[in-house]
């Protein structure tokens, strides 16, 4: 009774000193963050992608690969301008929304962000070089010039995970006196201790997404009975580069999990809800977590899984959020979990959809011929997204209440600025317009490109049509006239 | 010099490229706003279109730059400058987003009606946008913006005569700018009529501009005699470099001279933006913090200086690629994706 009476008055103490600004703060950081997250992978594998379409298409003369690294990188270009908006407001939002962050660390964990602009900056030309340049440029020098894009971005998503991975496991400082960092090194902070994994999995999630995304374009296509080379191939490389990936993931997924036994406890109890410590931990599957009571209700159990997952053996001792004081319990172990599973799930049965394209592939050198297989296969996309989100969650929420994990508390960093309700609003309602309008140029595209099938396959390269002649020098009136 | 001189000489650095570049751009949506509806304005519209998409992205990045570059070196200023100034800032992130977003987007919509949409909010965004930014900087200039979290006034900051001319002098100093680029676009295009219209414009803009860049002085005057001091006596030189960089541009264009034209309207540009630094100079945020004051950790300092080093050596010829590809004409609008060229009738006809 006591404990309870006792965590009540903190948990009261805790949303009463909570300042006004951090629930609209941490929802507009959360949304514009889940909002470009979506982008992220077209930026990083999308590329590829389209590389290996357009190699492909230069190595044995083949005019529907070459159309399809054609089209893949118009799509790219697009989502890779709306990403480059969404992220200009990121950074905004690190000092609009959480000043208290960059006044304290920013000499801390800034360095990663100025290496990301910069490669960011170099894929934003090379993306705009190799989008433009497919008419006018030799087909190789076009593919070249092409070629370092997905390793810049994949420069760009090691600067971002580190900075992400520092907030986790922050390094390169020692606190000081008056709670101020010092001895600071940012290159100890750039290559902290969850960096190697984080970036593991985020990069061939990215990988993951973008080819099972791209390739479920074109197994709706199939579905619909349009069974021919286009769209063969259209299925077979980005499937091939998600199914190369998932097995992969599964591996860099559960090591993650089991260093964060070990590495980030608070955040590992909250997406497993061990609640009670102890050996012969059961896995629980959904349920509901009651924070007053630290206990769950519902859900399935497996017994004794979680342990056998963390350590090995069922003996496997493994803490119990009871042991985590309340004021530092994840702020909400329900989100947690069940983004967590819900991650997890959708990577079993990803496995399983990879693995039935193996064997049919395999056996018949062709896209499976199953009904059931197509229709998993046209919402992977849809599903990869999901889980990307859902482990976006894991992280985020699964750090709270520390900004830089039990060092800093959100609530301490937030901006005292009013004004942030009003902010998120629009944001939400921009966002909202803007996510609306991306899809619908997308889906635009693609109609346009159904159209002109044919004939774009005739030239992707050449001949090389003689630069259109300006438009006639204008007989506009207005020209001469005063302005509007 | 210190580490943190060089980095807080990298900012004025990235606001200067940014000025030069990210602002034109806004003055291409602001010409693009003001080009008149349907056939009228078709044909300066495509001309912008066709300059713009290209680079845009490139150039945006200065300001990506100036921010990470910001809070690394000198957090608490970052910090101060973002709360106190949340107001305005956040109007600058809404504009850029609609205007990126409307640009990305408004070629490939298929419908008019979308497409008519698209430009507008692109136009009002790129008013929006610089207007803040300047007004932002105004705060600061002022000394509205003190160090600490949202310590200054949420409002007083950024409205009032000082950060309001300042607003409007980049709205005016990046519609100079791009008229001058379209000038030597058109001309170099073949494009007469479109020469004589985007130079006229410029002519226009640069004498708004002169009259704002006035009135701003004045009102620094009256608002913070302090700064007023230091602008006039540190940076006299510059603003006369300012001022005859204008009357160049003005001559060059009057002239039809297009060498050199681009170059004197960005040095004008460049001038004032300098203006600005060197009179600010030691501080961060007047009169309360000063570089050194402000400054992160020496070492970050350092690292951030070999960053940028290094990212010369890397972005400078992808940089130079980008341009001379472009001026060859290598880079060009595809046409089996763009739906500009693929849903209306033919260049020439009617729209």
């Amino acid at each position: 009774m006591v404990m309870v009476a006792s965590v009540r008055v903190v948990s009261d103490w805790l949303i009463a000193a909570e300042p006004a600004q951090l629930l609209p703060a941490r929802s507009q950081m959360a949304f514009t963050l889940m909002f470009h997250i979506i982008l992220v992978p077209m930026g990083v594998a999308l590329p590829a992608l389209m590389l290996i379409a357009n190699y492909k298409g230069l190595k044995r003369n083949d005019p529907v690969a070459l159309t399809l690294a054609r089209r893949w990188s118009h799509a790219a270009g697009l989502t890779f301008a709306v990403g480059a908006v969404s992220g200009t407001v990121l950074s905004f939002e690190m000092g609009l929304l959480w000043p208290g962050l960059t006044e304290k660390y920013g000499d801390v964990f800034g360095l990663p962000f100025a290496i990301e602009g910069i490669a960011f900056f170099l894929e934003a030309i090379l993306v705009a070089i190799y989008i433009y340049g497919w008419r006018r440029l030799k087909g190789w020098t076009h593919f070249w010039l092409g070629l370092p894009i997905p390793f810049v971005a994949l420069v760009g998503a090691f600067s971002i995970i580190s900075a992400n991975a520092w907030m986790n496991t922050p390094a390169g400082f020692t606190v000081g006196p008056n709670g101020e960092p010092t001895n600071i090194d940012p290159i100890a902070a750039i290559f902290n201790k969850a960096l190697p994994l984080e970036l593991a999995h985020f990069v061939v999630a990215a990988y993951m997404a973008a080819g099972f995304t791209v390739a479920s374009i074109y197994v709706v296509g199939w579905l619909r009975g349009r069974r021919d080379r286009y769209h063969r191939l259209g299925i077979l490389i980005p499937f091939t580069v998600a199914a190369i990936a998932t097995p992969v993931q599964f591996a860099v997924g559960d090591s993650i999990a089991r260093w964060l036994a070990n590495n980030q406890p608070a955040k590992f109890l909250a997406m497993e809800v061990v609640t009670q410590s102890g050996a012969d931990q059961p896995e629980i599957i959904f349920g509901r977590y009651d924070a007053e009571t630290n206990t769950v209700s519902g859900g399935v159990r497996i017994p004794g899984l979680n342990s056998f997952l963390t350590g090995g053996s069922r003996d496997t001792y493994v803490q119990g959020l009871e042991a985590v004081p309340p004021e530092n319990r994840p702020s909400n172990v329900n989100i947690v979990h069940t983004a967590f599973d819900i991650m997890v799930g959708i990577a079993t049965l990803l496995v399983g959809l990879v693995a039935w394209f193996a064997i049919a592939y395999w056996r018949r050198r062709d896209v499976p011929r199953s009904k059931l297989f197509l229709w998993v296969a046209a919402s992977a996309g849809v599903l990869t997204y999901v889980a990307i989100e859902a482990g976006w969650i894991v992280t985020e929420v699964g750090r709270q209440p520390w900004i830089v994990y039990n060092i800093e508390r959100t609530s301490d960093t937030v901006t005292q600025a009013d004004g942030v309700w009003v902010s998120f609003i629009v944001v939400l309602v921009l966002y909202t317009g803007l996510g609306i309008a991306t899809v619908t140029v997308l889906r635009a595209m693609s109609r346009r490109w159904k159209r002109q099938d044919t004939r774009d396959e005739a030239a992707p390269y050449g001949p090389r049509p003689a630069p259109e002649p300006e438009a006639p020098e204008p007989e506009v009136d207005a020209a001469g006239r005063a302005g509007p | 010099m210190t580490a943190a001189d060089g980095v807080a000489g990298l900012l004025a650095l990235a606001v200067t490229l940014y000025a030069c570049s990210g602002l034109a751009d806004y003055g291409a949506g602001f010409w693009d706003l003001t080009a008149g509806g349907g056939e009228r304005g078709r044909r300066p519209r495509a001309l912008i279109d066709t300059v713009v998409t290209p680079v845009w992205e490139a150039n945006h990045v200065w300001l990506i730059f100036l921010f990470v570059t910001c809070w690394t070196g000198f957090g608490l200023a970052f910090g101060s400058i973002m709360s106190t100034l949340f107001v305005p800032l956040s109007l600058a992130a809404l504009g850029i987003v609609l205007r990126g977003a409307n640009f990305a987007l408004r070629k490939d919509a298929a419908k008019a009606g979308r497409r008519h949409l698209a430009g507008w909010l692109f136009g009002i965004g790129s008013i929006l946008t610089p207007f803040c930014l300047g007004a932002a900087l105004g705060g600061v200039m002022t000394a509205r913006v003190p160090p600490g979290n949202a310590a200054g006034d949420l409002w007083a900051s950024w409205l009032n005569a000082t950060s309001i001319t300042i607003g409007l002098l980049a709205v005016a100093m990046g519609a100079f700018l791009s008229a001058v680029y379209l000038v030597a676009e058109a001309r170099w295009r073949g494009m007469p009529r479109l020469q004589a219209y985007f130079r006229m414009r410029a002519i226009v803009a640069g004498l708004v501009g002169l009259a704002l860049g006035a009135a701003a002085l004045t009102a620094l005057f009256f608002d913070q005699r302090q700064m007023f001091d230091r602008v006039v006596g540190r940076s006299w030189a510059l603003i006369v470099i300012g001022v005859l960089a204008l009357a160049a541009t003005f001559l060059f264009a009057a002239r039809g001279v297009v060498r050199g034209l681009r170059v004197a309207a960005a040095v004008g540009v460049a001038a004032l933006v300098w203006t600005w630094a060197v009179a600010q100079y030691p501080y961060l945020l007047p009169f309360d913090l000063t570089i050194d004051q402000g400054a992160g950790a020496a070492v970050t300092q350092r690292w951030l200086l070999a960053w940028f080093a290094v990212a010369l050596v890397v972005l400078g010829p992808a940089l130079v690629l980008l341009y001379v590809l472009d001026q060859r004409g290598e880079l060009v609008e595809d046409p089996t994706t763009s739906a500009s060229t693929e849903d209306t009738p033919t260049p020439t006809g009617p729209a």
